[in-house]
């Protein structure tokens, strides 16, 4: 690996102002799981590393104003401690649980998931049901963009040169029930084959999101119309499913085949659709259930 | 030889003033409960600096992509692989590394490893011990499931799973009737 010029600034500006000054030959470290690996195999190669780890201000996990507001510095581990999350986002919390290891959810954050944008990133259904709305700041202003338009590509995000992902926001929503299912070989540290989330509240709103199916996240918005303002059965959910599988575009590879991703979707939807429906019914918590 | 030459030169004529400066830290922390000091270059791992520099060697290295779990040390508290991190991010934080934990003689957890034969080779011992340190000190006694859980990030080649969660069942069966 390279040598670089390590930074530890206190403060937001300092980090924003370093990240402007060299622009692509900085990179942010936080904890650092997908940068470290990237350069070890010298796929990034900075001239400087701006560590936000003593930012302070990044590390906020908050509920205000109708919102939860999730800084850069939060840890997947802080995440499932967190009740709040567990009690209001739980599809998040579930896939929390199911990243990695425990000894790299304790250094990985959120953030870092969302901005690394490979297609089989655990946070992006579980985002995409609740509509998060992420923070980029750079030292010339702030912008908020919505999670459906954060993603331009397999590792393509909007973010620009000079700027950080700060945070994200996501709307609370009362009467719910909502669920993440993963699909993966083995537990402790493989990438998702497939991740689904679905989402229900009272007044029969599905929304139904798939993750490493297509270059980005989708959110299969034809079988969401389909089933909105139906009260859910068997059926329904059969057509649903089929529905959705219109709206991802899979393909082989190590992890497993675009045929079997494609099966699998399907029934992933289903038993989503209808452990989301039970949850709200019965307000059961996230358990961490395991429906694949 | 020429051609070798001109290249390394060229090589270092374009990174100019950045990588030249600031990259050679000291680094202090607390190690094992001890203060160290030591000069790091900012590209090096904290598990190389913990093996080759302070003579730490229960960290093994296994994969070295944040896979196996052999390199896992505690740092506040918290089990990290130390393979992907980098040494001047500990600065002034607390790592525990197997050395430290057994300095009073072997643990609960170390023993109960040793009653059941939970090593083979040996060579994932230091990470597993460490994981099932972080686990047993947030939930004294957790069930089988929630070993599993949380020892899934650590790979042993010899496949001795069943004695390793053998023995961390005894662990939590016994902090559970709170015997010492």
């Amino acid at each position: 690996m390279e040598n670089f010029k390590y930074l530890k600034p206190a403060t937001l500006e300092d980090a924003l102002s370093s990240k402007s000054e060299y622009g692509s030959k900085a990179n942010f470290l936080l904890g650092g799981t997908d940068l470290f690996i990237a350069m070890d195999k010298g796929v990034i190669v900075p001239d400087v590393v701006i560590d936000l780890k003593g930012i302070k201000a990044l590390s906020y996990l908050e509920e205000k104003d109708g919102f939860i507001y999730i800084g850069a510095a939060v840890t997947w581990t802080e995440l499932i401690d967190s009740e709040l999350i567990k009690k209001s986002i739980p599809s998040l919390w579930e896939a929390a649980d199911l990243v990695a290891s425990v000894g790299v959810r304790n250094s990985a954050t959120l953030i870092g998931n969302v901005c690394n944008a490979v297609p089989s990133l655990e946070a992006g259904a579980p985002l995409y049901i609740r509509d998060a709305v992420v923070f980029l700041e750079s030292k010339s202003g702030k912008r908020e963009v919505s999670i459906k338009d954060f993603f331009t590509g397999v590792k393509r995000t909007v973010i620009k040169e000079d700027e950080m992902m700060t945070g994200l926001k996501i709307p609370v929503v009362q009467d719910f029930g909502e669920v993440y299912i993963k699909m993966g070989r083995y537990e402790g540290e493989d990438l998702s084959q497939a991740g689904v989330s679905v989402f229900v509240d009272k007044n029969n709103n599905y929304r139904i999101s798939l993750a490493a199916v297509a270059i980005t996240p989708v959110r299969a918005s034809k079988a969401e119309n389909f089933l909105k303002g139906k009260k859910l059965n068997p059926e329904l959910a059969e057509e649903a499913a089929e529905l959705a599988l219109e709206a991802i575009a899979p393909i082989s590879d190590i992890r497993s085949s675009k045929e079997y991703r494609i099966r699998m979707c399907k029934i992933m939807v289903k038993r989503g659709l209808t452990a989301c429906v039970s949850r709200m019914e019965t307000g059961s918590p996230a358990l961490s259930t395991r429906l694949i | 030889m020429f051609a070798q030459s001109t290249f390394q030169w060229d090589y270092y004529e374009c990174d100019t003033e950045i990588r030249r400066y600031q990259m050679n830290h000291m680094l202090k922390f607390n190690l094992n409960g001890e203060q160290v000091e030591v000069a790091v270059k900012s590209n090096e791992k904290l598990l190389d600096v913990l093996r080759d520099k302070l003579g730490v060697v229960s960290p093994k290295f296994g994969c070295g992509v944040a896979e196996c779990g052999a390199c896992t040390v505690l740092i506040n508290d918290l089990s990290v692989r130390s393979c992907i991190t980098f040494a001047v991010e500990v600065e002034g934080k607390n790592v525990v590394t197997l050395e430290g934990l057994q300095a009073d003689g072997p643990t609960k957890i170390q023993k109960a490893f040793v009653k059941h034969n939970a090593f083979q080779c040996g060579f994932c011992a230091p990470g597993f011990i460490m994981s099932a340190t972080e686990l047993i000190a947030k939930n004294p006694s957790p069930d089988e499931e929630e070993v599993r859980h949380a020892l899934a990030g650590n790979l042993c080649r010899c496949t001795g799973y069943q004695n390793i969660v053998d023995a961390m069942n005894e662990v939590a069966e016994d902090n559970r009737r709170g015997v010492k």
